[in-house]
């Protein structure tokens, strides 16, 4: 007997995230993607203290063993909820769904998900985001958005982190720009040094005027 | 990527539908893939390998179809098929939006249904509910 099914292979993650979409209707999220090292986890603890007093940043860490990278938000003082995903290497919407159980939601404006390090499965995975952020960082080397376009392609802003490193490197900022925006023309795009803040400012407000956004 | 754990969703997805068809073996399974996403289909095909034995899948052959990127040009309407992720229309330059190629489904599944055999048992299975 033969049986058509035409059925989507990650329904059920689909549905998942169509529930924390819903649940998270008045909170404005960010899923953060990122090869390991592109400083995601510095980023966030900048932007976290930057916006202090402004919005309230909670946040779901994703990491596949350690908690260090919660521990560093914590110091913040931001509420924070660890996820390890055991060897998985991407985040998926029932494990955000779980983690979102552990956060006082009434009390927080922007709910930043940092993903696991990784350019390539985070980007099939819909976790009920509104926006996802892909992180590429100069010592990275510029040929990453050419390599892994699908998660340019599907995100809303691009970090181009380590800025303070150019002088030193053949990083070619102006040519990786242009092919970034070949690829996602609707692409807002920050070049951002976390370490030492430059470009800061510019990130902060986008995150700031899409929490407002979704408020009202 | 992490073809193990898609496997795994096909099989808990058939798994289910078979169990609602009266199906006990499934011999063939058809799957939809588009070249935009990043599962592998030879990764897959070993995923299946490893999956089956011993389960209602053992023995069942599995076919993966893949689909070309195709992008559709909102501005001269033309439909061309492209080697990789293309966001320009190849005709006329404008930007063209992705028609074909991010498809992941199960497309259908082949299985032989149970016997019906235990009719005369049921009876007494109903006296003792009772």
């Amino acid at each position: 007997m033969k049986v058509v099914m035409a059925q989507r292979i990650l329904r059920a993650n689909d549905q998942v995230a169509k529930e924390n979409r819903e649940r998270l209707q008045r909170l404005t999220t960010v899923n953060l993607i990122s090869s390991p090292g592109a400083g995601k986890t510095t980023l966030l603890e900048k932007t976290i203290a930057a916006l202090k007093g402004d919005v309230v940043i909670s946040v779901v860490e994703g990491d596949i063993y350690t908690t260090r990278d919660a521990e560093r938000i914590a110091g913040q003082g931001a509420d924070v909820v660890q996820v390890n995903t055991e060897g998985l290497c991407h985040l998926d919407a029932n494990m955000v769904g779980r983690a979102l159980d552990h956060l006082n939601l009434a009390g927080t404006d922007l709910i930043v998900i940092e993903n696991v390090g990784n350019l390539v499965c985070p980007a099939e995975f819909d976790l009920g985001e509104d926006y996802k952020v892909a992180v590429l960082s100069v010592t990275e080397g510029g040929d990453k958005p050419a390599k892994y376009p699908l998660v340019f392609r599907q995100s809303h802003a691009a970090v181009i982190n380590k800025s303070d490193l150019i002088p030193y490197t053949d990083f070619d900022l102006e040519t990786v720009t242009r092919e970034i925006m070949t690829i996602n023309p609707d692409l807002e795009i920050f070049v951002i040094s976390a370490r030492t803040g430059e470009g800061l400012e510019k990130w902060c407000a986008w995150l700031r005027d899409r929490v407002r956004e979704k408020k009202n | 990527m992490h073809e193990v754990g898609l496997m795994t969703a096909v099989f808990e997805q058939i798994t289910e539908s078979a169990k609602a068809n009266n199906i006990d073996r499934i011999t063939k399974v058809k799957l939809v893939l588009g070249k935009m996403n990043g599962a592998l289909p030879d990764a897959l095909e070993f995923a299946f390998e490893i999956l089956t034995p011993d389960t209602m899948f053992e023995g069942a052959v599995m076919e993966i179809e893949q689909v070309d990127i195709t992008v559709e040009c909102p501005k001269c309407g033309a439909e061309s098929a492209v080697g990789k992720i293309a966001y320009f229309c190849p005709e006329c330059g404008a930007r063209a939006r992705v028609k074909k190629g991010q498809e992941f489904y199960i497309d259908y599944y082949e299985g032989d249904e149970r016997k019906e055999d235990s009719v005369e048992g049921s009876d007494g299975a109903k006296d003792s509910a009772g």
